[in-house]
């Protein structure tokens, strides 16, 4: 959809900028040993600085630091030497210390950017204002009894990167793309597992409207859109309802509002006047973070190759068009799955095609992705061998993995069971060609005093004799000859 | 000699000896300790633990390795978290409130054999230098004015521990110093306290005050005895950030340390207004017996120290505010009911905090708020780099400083209470060392004209407690300070 709307008094654009949570993936919290595993029983993942109990001192945990790193130079960010912690203070019982460790003038990671692709093929840049590392907060659970409230604090200083973009965007589409390739990247790199439906990211959304090329307008910020449809649907219905307020000639006032995943639309949360003061101050706790060079330059050199530069590769290497790259490289397993069928020897082209069209088109109607592929890369590898090699035809190919697919049997089998090996006997295809011919001798006629189009006539008529087994080059080469006379 | 007035060395000595035990030596500080209850310097006494602990030091005694305080009794103070004993940081917020955890400074005592006596009272969250912010009652001096019999404070916030120490009721106890909670109340009492350099004890498991400022010590009633005790508690801790790691030096080698040549500077600002003529004088005789002891008195200047005060009761309340945000009625400690969240939130906090903690939190929640931040906390955090770049560039030309530990002897229960700012000069000569964060130790030196204890103070640089506690043994010989409480056990 555009990022247009078009209004009683004209155009307006939106413009966008978001704030993506995403939890680190690391086996304990940031400023704790707790470990952290999804869905354990409330509670149960607490240490005594989780709890805030007095006293206790946090210790960051290094490897949280280095996934920062690692995101950031994912980003192609700046990874800034020196960053602070500082204190985020406000009440709240999810929050036991009274206060979030969070990095505020000084984030361990600058300015970068991300490169989506837009549907007209063209590709954008949305720039990335910062990265900084923050502990998670408890979870507050209103539905456990009728008066009372209950708190579990597993998720109680898990480490949290909030990536933060420029307000680059102009449409829904945009926006969606981003948060899509950011999630990619942070698979790629581990950093994240990009998990919307657990919580593991979470998305604040910043809008406002604006007459195309004038300054930006005011912004509200909905908070907590939690999936990708989500936040597709919220910048929809804001955009409208800042558009209709605009139209009125009212102003937008600046706040935060709260997605309602049930009504679908943004209510108000709090305005501007009502915001929180935070009282940011450095946490004296913790000394400022201090990157070793070399700590830096171990986490590059061990970077994987990312999603742009894969499709890239993709693309110069195996001759695949944009579109099969950007698919095959969205997601690393399929990559990774991609390049184990090709183990350097197979068509890059065929193998493109039947995994895109075949295996992720099957999975894609179940919902599922490569990882759940009952076909393993050997398994699809043995398929376009027997295709390479003239084993089967491609019409059959498909039958067989279909077959491959439902059962899960290789590809070899299935051919020797069913019989579907290709005929490659010149003499059985010459025969085949001889019973048709005569059978069809007007036809013949026709076609040798220059009706050359019954050509397709008679191959049609010969690979249905064989049932669909000939070899069609060999097929194609017989029957040139035999029709010449 | 009564068991209760053995010094830390020498009950060691004893102990080592065999000639006593620590189940007699705990039990006379217990029976010293039931005695004087009316001074209130503990919060809670634990006597069944301490026996406990004294019969299992003696039934190892001649069993491998000794600690350097193996069987000594020892008060703690009530800010220290102690597994399976109640703490409360002198707050009702935190009454009933019993760690499953022990503080790294006791643990290491525990582990060099000492025993616990009690937790000693304080001022609230070690907010107050007379020990009568404590939610459990002021603790009195043993000390009194001659011909006087009005009760005197004995200092804050470590007022318990140190009182305790005087009374003797324990050879030595905890403080903690944010900004000379420990100085100022061994000034008062007549007694040794040693603040460390910033980073040498953990804080793991201390309840926290100002956490750039906190920094455990102890007290004692030599400079020896202090040393040993230091040496116990000091240490590298991983689970403190801000804890250093460098080894713990010998500090009681250091104490035969010649002074001889040593540089003692004066700093010419600390002669501050309405200093008494006889802090002076006191002042003046420590400069002499240093350079009798062959030591050289140089001036110093310290010209940012007029700012000291001011900036403290902005880092300290700033930091207060938000590290006692934990104590919310939600997960331990008081909760007083509310028909929601805010007001449960209000009344737990109302009934919770006394008058000075919540003063100070909301000194501390205004200078960091929007729009003050800049002109307060930032601009104190710059003139506390000044006051620890004045304290580096004297350090170039001399080697200790010498002060007064307080500008005055002990004051009288509820003397100084209604006035905050006249409480907070207190400690004017102690906390411009907290801000830079140098050891500094006071030491007790004479006697004013009402027979009141009054202390020297000695600063030394980062992590050099080594010269300070050598001075400090050099100026507690020339002194030789003999004079005891009134209030004593026998």
């Amino acid at each position: 959809m555009s990022g247009i709307i078009e209004g009683e008094t004209g155009s307006w654009e939106m413009v966008i900028g978001l704030e993506v949570h995403a939890q680190v993936t690391a086996n304990s919290k940031l400023f704790s040993g707790a470990p952290i595993t999804f869905g354990g029983e409330p509670n149960t993942q607490v240490s005594l600085v989780d709890a805030a109990m007095p006293g206790m001192l946090p210790v960051l945990n290094e490897y949280c630091v280095e996934q920062a790193i690692r995101t950031g130079l994912g980003l192609g960010a700046q990874i800034n030497r020196l960053s602070v912690f500082e204190r985020k203070n406000y009440f709240y019982p999810d929050l036991p210390q009274g206060y979030q460790i969070s990095q505020y003038a000084h984030p361990i990671v600058g300015k970068g950017e991300i490169e989506i692709d837009l549907p007209d093929g063209t590709v954008k840049s949305i720039g990335v204002t910062r990265l900084h590392l923050e502990q998670d907060a408890g979870k507050s659970l209103h539905d456990q009894h009728a008066s009372k409230t209950f708190v579990d604090l597993n998720r109680s200083g898990q480490a949290l990167m909030e990536i933060v973009s420029e307000p680059d965007m102009r449409s829904a589409d945009e926006a969606a793309a981003y948060v899509r390739k950011l999630r990619t990247i942070l698979r790629y790199l581990g950093t994240c597992d990009g998990n919307m439906d657990e919580g593991s990211m979470r998305c604040d959304v910043n809008l406002s409207m604006r007459r195309p090329g004038e300054p930006f307008g005011t912004r509200c910020e909905i908070k907590n859109v939690n999936s990708i449809r989500y936040i597709q649907a919220a910048i929809e219905y804001e955009a409208r309802r800042q558009v209709d307020v605009l139209e009125e000639g009212g102003k937008i006032a600046q706040e935060t509002r709260l997605w309602d995943t049930r009504q679908h639309v943004t209510r108000s949360m709090r305005s501007k006047e009502e915001a929180f003061d935070y009282r940011y101050f450095p946490d004296p706790d913790l000394l400022p973070l201090e990157l070793d060079e070399q700590v830096i330059e171990r986490v590059k050199n061990s970077l994987p190759e990312l999603p742009d530069a894969k499709k890239k590769r993709f693309i110069g290497d195996y001759g695949l068009s944009p579109y099969d790259a950007g698919v095959l490289v969205a997601e690393q397993t399929r990559a990774e799955f991609y390049e184990r069928v090709l183990a350097g020897k197979r068509d890059p082209k065929i193998t493109a095609n039947l995994l895109i069209t075949e295996l992720l088109g099957g999975l894609n109607k179940g919902g599922h992705d490569i990882d759940d592929s009952p076909i393993s890369a050997d398994a699809l590898g043995e398929l376009i061998d027997l295709l390479a090699d003239n084993t089967i035809s491609g019409r059959i190919a498909k039958d067989v993995f279909a077959e491959m697919f439902a059962t899960g049997k290789g590809a070899a089998a299935i051919v020797q069971e069913k019989g579907l090996r290709q005929v490659t006997d010149t003499g059985a295809i010459d025969a085949v060609i001889d019973a048709v011919i005569a059978k069809n001798q007007d036809k013949l006629a026709e076609y040798r005093s220059g009706k050359d189009k019954l050509f397709g006539f008679f191959v049609g008529q010969v690979m249905k004799e064989s049932g669909g087994k000939a070899n069609p080059a060999l097929v194609n080469q017989a029957l040139k000859a035999k029709l010449a006379g | 000699m009564s068991l209760t007035h053995l010094t830390i060395a020498e009950s060691v000595k004893q102990l080592e000896s065999g000639s006593i035990s620590s189940a007699e030596l705990t039990e006379a500080h217990i029976r010293a300790m039931e005695g004087a209850r009316a001074l209130n310097a503990f919060i809670v006494e634990t006597p069944d633990l301490a026996m406990d602990q004294a019969r299992a030091v003696d039934a190892r005694r001649g069993k491998g390795e000794r600690g350097v305080l193996e069987g000594v009794p020892l008060a703690i103070k009530d800010l220290f978290c102690t597994k399976g004993v109640q703490t409360t940081a002198g707050s009702k917020i935190l009454e009933g409130f019993i760690p499953h955890y022990e503080s790294t400074v006791t643990a290491n005592l525990w582990r060099d054999g000492a025993v616990m006596l009690g937790k000693a009272n304080l001022d609230e969250f070690a907010m107050g230098s007379s020990n009568m912010t404590s939610a459990y009652g002021p603790v009195e001096s043993p000390w009194k004015r001659q011909g006087d019999n009005r009760p005197l404070v004995p200092g804050g916030s470590s007022g318990g521990s140190a009182a305790a120490v005087s009374a003797r009721l324990a050879p030595g106890a905890t403080g903690t110093d944010t900004g000379g909670s420990i100085r100022q109340p061994a000034a008062f009492c007549g007694i040794v306290g040693i603040k460390p350099t910033y980073g040498r004890c953990s804080r793991w498991g201390t309840i926290a005050f100002a956490s750039s400022l906190d920094q455990a010590g102890a007290f004692a009633r030599t400079v020896e005895d202090s040393a040993i005790m230091l040496g116990s508690m000091a240490g590298y801790d991983p689970k403190d950030s801000t804890s250093i790691d460098l080894p713990v030096p010998n500090y009681r080698a250091s104490l035969g340390r010649s002074v001889k040549g040593l540089r003692i500077g004066i700093p010419k600002e600390y002669r501050v207004d309405g200093m008494s003529g006889e802090i002076d004088k006191l002042w003046r005789q420590g400069e002499a017996w240093f350079r009798d002891a062959g030591a050289e008195i140089v001036e110093i200047s310290l010209p940012h120290t007029r700012y000291a005060l001011a900036t403290y009761y902005i880092v300290a309340p700033a930091e207060c505010s938000s590290n006692l945000a934990r104590y919310d009625g939600v997960r331990y400690g008081l909760r007083m009911p509310g028909k929601d969240l805010t007001e449960l939130y209000e009344a737990t906090r109302a009934q919770g905090f006394g008058a000075e903690v919540k003063r100070r939190i909301l000194i501390g929640t205004y200078v960091l708020s929007a729009g003050y931040f800049d002109a307060y906390y930032i601009k104190a955090q710059k003139v506390r780099a000044l006051i620890a770049r004045d304290f580096s560039d004297a350090f170039k030309s001399c080697d200790l400083i010498l002060t007064p530990t307080a500008p005055s002897a002990a004051f009288a229960l509820g003397e100084k209470t209604e006035d905050p700012i006249a409480m907070y000069l207190n400690d004017v000569f102690t906390v411009p060392a907290s801000l830079a964060g140098l050891p500094g130790i006071s030491v007790p030196a004479g006697l004013d004209s009402g027979g009141l204890p009054l202390g020297l103070q000695l600063i030394g640089r980062p992590f050099d407690e080594e010269t300070v506690f050598a001075g400090a043994a050099a100026l507690e010989k020339a002194a030789a300070f003999k004079a005891v409480p009134q209030i004593m056990a026998a």
